[in-house]
């Protein structure tokens, strides 16, 4: 119940810092980093898998309501959560399939493969449908290289931050 | 039937995530068109009122630069009426201003939206244009009884009637979601004189905004495809990274030109 309760006050405390702080830092005249999934990608891996992808649609939701983005954040949290654990399986191996993966105890080097996977796929999903025109193409593979660039290195800063502690 | 359920069961989460991304889709098609959702946006009483409080902080900090384009204003405004002795007093008014304040805007996506803090009390309606003191911001798609959305001229989805000042000619203005001081002009005929530098302002062809509201300044043009018309592109009189105090402008004939329509 208390785990509960503070994953409800930390998916708060990411949807308030996204929409009301980091949407409004724009690098570069429009690149704003999308540190909320942070939560999707570190979210302790639960066997029951229909609650976690109903959870990260609500996530994506209410993102969506805040950003006026109708959908987009919604459909790539979705997709993030459904494919998880193919990511998993491709960086952890072994330990996932035993079930032993403690995201506070893994090597930096995974990790950054991890976040750094999960993060492009995410925001290319992102972007895709955002802007849906195959002409412009070369618009959505610049949008995820950049942004992602900044989600990856505010994910690991904060993983790295919060271990510590 | 039992193998049915069973299906059912064990492939629930591949369902469940079909379900919703499809339904994420849904929703962002059809927040294309005017029937969308009235939750689903940034313009409902909650999301509202919480930017409202948060851009109330922010205000404090650039309140110097807002006076100052504010007093720039009533400067141009003063000019005005003591140059062109206009007449207080003026019977045939055509549109209704009501002022506002922006608490929430985004430029960085291919379909933006802003969010104002005046709705449906305050006697704003859907189909209202709004502008600034430098010129064209968008228009309000969706009302709350106190807060507002507009969408903003940096969509991809907003398509304005716009014309050079100094020839007639008009065009389509529309964004292709890449730079946001720039818009582009289309369809307008390569007859047209273009000058680099020229003034572009609204054409009288919309019934939400009236005629000569500017917008930005030719920055370069070419021929395009067809090879029949130019595309030209714009640079924004306003920064819409910098928004603050808007206007909210309502044609009060609006009903009288839509029947002549009919």
């Amino acid at each position: 119940m208390n785990n509960t309760l503070r994953y409800i006050a930390l998916a708060i405390g990411f949807i308030l810092l996204q929409c009301l702080i980091l949407n409004n830092v724009n690098l570069f005249n429009a690149i704003h980093p999308l540190l909320y999934i942070y939560l999707i990608i570190y979210f302790p891996i639960i066997n029951n898998r229909f609650i976690f992808i109903l959870l990260s649609f609500l996530y994506g939701l209410t993102i969506d309501i805040f950003c006026d983005s109708a959908g987009i954040h919604a459909a790539a949290c979705v997709s993030l959560a459904y494919f998880r654990p193919v990511f998993l399986k491709l960086f952890f191996g072994m330990t996932y399939i035993h079930q032993v993966v403690k995201f506070k105890n893994i090597d930096i080097k995974q990790n950054i493969f991890y976040v750094s996977s999960l993060t492009v796929f995410h925001h290319y999903v992102l972007f895709f449908i955002e802007v849906f025109d195959s002409s412009k193409l070369f618009l959505v593979f610049e949008k995820t290289f950049f942004t992602s660039i900044f989600t990856i290195i505010l994910v690991l800063l904060l993983n790295i931050f919060l271990k510590k502690k | 039937m039992q193998q049915i359920i069973y299906f059912f069961l064990r492939n629930k989460n591949l369902l469940l995530f079909l379900f919703l991304f499809l339904f994420s889709i849904f929703i962002n098609f059809k927040s294309n068109s005017y029937t969308s959702s009235k939750i689903i946006n940034s313009g409902n009483e909650i999301v509202g009122y919480i930017y409202n409080h948060i851009s109330g902080i922010k205000n404090y900090f650039n309140l110097i630069e807002q006076n100052k384009k504010l007093v720039d204003e009533n400067k141009f405004l003063r000019d005005l009426i003591i140059n062109h002795k206009l007449d207080s007093i003026n019977n045939s008014v055509d549109y209704k201003i009501t002022s506002g304040n922006v608490i929430k805007n985004s430029y960085s996506l291919t379909r933006n939206y802003i969010t104002l803090n005046v709705g449906e009390n305050h006697g704003v309606n859907e189909d209202l244009g709004v502008i600034s003191s430098n010129g064209v911001i968008g228009i309000i798609d969706k009302i709350s009884s106190n807060f507002s959305r507009a969408i903003s001229i940096l969509n991809t989805n907003l398509n304005l009637n716009a014309k050079l000042k100094s020839s007639n000619h008009f065009g389509t203005l529309g964004w292709d979601g890449q730079n946001p001081y720039y818009v582009q002009l289309k369809d307008v005929p390569k007859q047209a004189i273009v000058k680099i530098g020229d003034t572009v302002t609204t054409g009288g062809n919309s019934l939400i905004f009236p005629k000569g509201i500017l917008i930005g300044s030719v920055e370069s043009f070419k021929i395009d495809n067809s090879q029949n018309y130019l595309d030209i592109e714009i640079r924004l009189f306003n920064d819409m990274t910098s928004i603050n105090h808007v206007y909210i402008i309502e044609n009060k004939k609006i009903d009288e030109i839509k029947s002549l329509d009919e």
